[in-house]
């Protein structure tokens, strides 16, 4: 199978109804191919983890990761574990040539300071106008904590999302207004989905490309107004 | 720069002091220096760090004593953060969570002596409620003061006699910072070195930040986070 829109620039919104949605794996290679090479790229907790799995090494594709280092590698395995040698999960992972440490006033600067190119983050939420939803459920009795969510909202110069297109009550995570507690308003760009991927801001909603179901299919189950690339 | 065993270190934290705590999780927690804070038995501690403890060793072991009545930190709840986690459900310990990166820049803010600062982060969300907010040149910011320890209980690698330090990976993560924003900064460090020892162009953290260094030893540094020493 063609990889599904990898590297596609169009000005043209593209319609795949006939095949499945996009498995976990396909999203994340997507997202890969939409980081332009040589970008310096945070990748988020969760889902946009996997995304590293689909980087190769010649792009030049930095990983930060915002608990102190440029240059991350895989996972650590076996002898190469060093528990003071983390990701921002806690998980030990590896430095690769050109690796470099620093502060945590640093590594927040980077973000705050726009010299990250691209930020993938995983969201309950996302507003067709580009505010974020993932720090917190709205659930009353939960233990507040966000870590670096609001930090990394407002810092790179592209904010990208993947998440479900619908959550586990059927409902659309992409909406209209958020109703989940607010990480960042207006900071999200693009939304990467099974379904589909589609830009966010100013000018609402605009599909790119759609997977396993069409344009009009979108338009009847979300609750935003969708305009197409070519509109 | 005073070298001293871990107890004398802490011998004079008060009670009620605001300690700030390195570490993220447990890489770089000052997992003796915490164990000497918990046999000294300082109360009514205001504690600032970037998690809530993991386990039952470290700022975990400081939280079981009751002797914390506020915790400041970014990210309290995780999969091992128990001891936290049963405390502020029975009402007995204060939260205020800070995103990171203003955690980290509220630190830096007072040890670098700026009075306040306008910052992105968390504008429009419940962090920033009751903040006084700012447009400027077409941004919103919300304003955050600075925030400064009594204390600050850092993990470094190596001091040099000079109070210089060098630090490990992600385990340098707060260490420099809080190391700036205590009135007295203690670091506990596998090994202290001649002064000639350490490359002026490697320093990290200049020893006019660092106070107090304990010799704390690998073996000994990595029995205390496994929690075999008391």
């Amino acid at each position: 199978m063609r990889a599904p829109d990898v590297g596609e620039r169009t000005d043209v919104t593209v319609e795949h109804p006939d095949r499945a949605p996009l498995s976990r794996d396909e999203l994340a290679r997507v997202v890969a191919g939409d980081i332009p090479p040589g970008s310096y790229v945070n990748l988020g907790i969760g889902r946009p983890t996997h995304v590293a799995d689909h980087l190769t090494p010649d792009s030049g594709i930095v990983l930060h990761t915002e608990n102190g280092m440029l240059g991350m590698g895989p996972v650590a395995q076996g002898e190469d574990v060093d528990p003071d040698l983390v990701n921002a999960g806690k998980v030990p992972v590896t430095e690769l040539p050109g690796a470099s440490y620093f502060h945590h006033a640093d590594s927040f600067a980077m973000m705050r300071g726009g010299h990250l190119d691209v930020c993938v983050l995983g969201a309950f939420q996302v507003s067709q106008r580009g505010d974020l939803a993932n720090w917190h459920t709205g659930v009353e009795d939960a233990i507040p904590a966000v870590g670096g969510a609001m930090d990394l909202a407002v810092g790179a110069k592209r904010v990208f999302v993947m998440m479900t297109l619908f959550a586990k009550d059927g409902s659309s995570k992409l909406v209209e207004s958020l109703t989940y507690p607010v990480t960042g308003l207006a900071c999200v760009s693009r939304v990467y989905t099974e379904y589909g991927i589609v830009d966010v801001g100013p000018d609402g909603v605009t599909v790119r490309a759609t997977y396993g179901i069409s344009v009009d299919g979108l338009r009847d189950r979300l609750p935003v107004t969708i305009r197409r690339l070519e509109d | 720069m005073e070298v001293l065993d871990a107890d004398a270190a802490v011998a004079d934290v008060q009670d009620g002091a605001t300690v700030l705590v390195g570490g993220f999780g447990t890489a770089g927690m000052p997992f003796s220096l915490i164990d000497a804070l918990v046999l000294q038995g300082a109360g009514d501690l205001t504690v600032v760090s970037n998690n809530a403890g993991n386990g039952e060793t470290g700022l975990a072991a400081l939280l079981a004593t009751g002797r914390v009545r506020k915790m400041i930190c970014s990210y309290p709840r995780q999969p091992d953060s128990h001891v936290f986690d049963a405390l502020y459900r029975t009402g007995r310990i204060e939260l205020e969570v800070v995103p990171q990166g203003n955690l980290a820049e509220r630190m830096r803010a007072a040890g670098a002596g700026i009075g306040a600062f306008f910052t992105p982060t968390a504008y429009g969300t419940v962090l920033a409620e009751g903040k006084e907010t700012r447009s400027i040149g077409g941004r919103d910011y919300v304003l955050e003061y600075p925030l400064g320890g009594d204390v600050a209980l850092i993990s470094a690698r190596r001091a040099d006699t000079a109070g210089n330090l060098v630090f490990h990976k992600t385990a340098r993560n707060f260490g420099p910072v809080m190391a700036t924003a205590a009135t007295t900064t203690v670091a506990e460090v596998d090994e202290v070195v001649e002064a000639d020892e350490i490359d002026p162009e490697a320093v990290v953290t200049p020893g006019i930040f660092v106070d107090r260094v304990v010799a704390v030893g690998a073996e000994q540094r990595i029995a205390a986070r496994e929690g075999a020493v008391a």
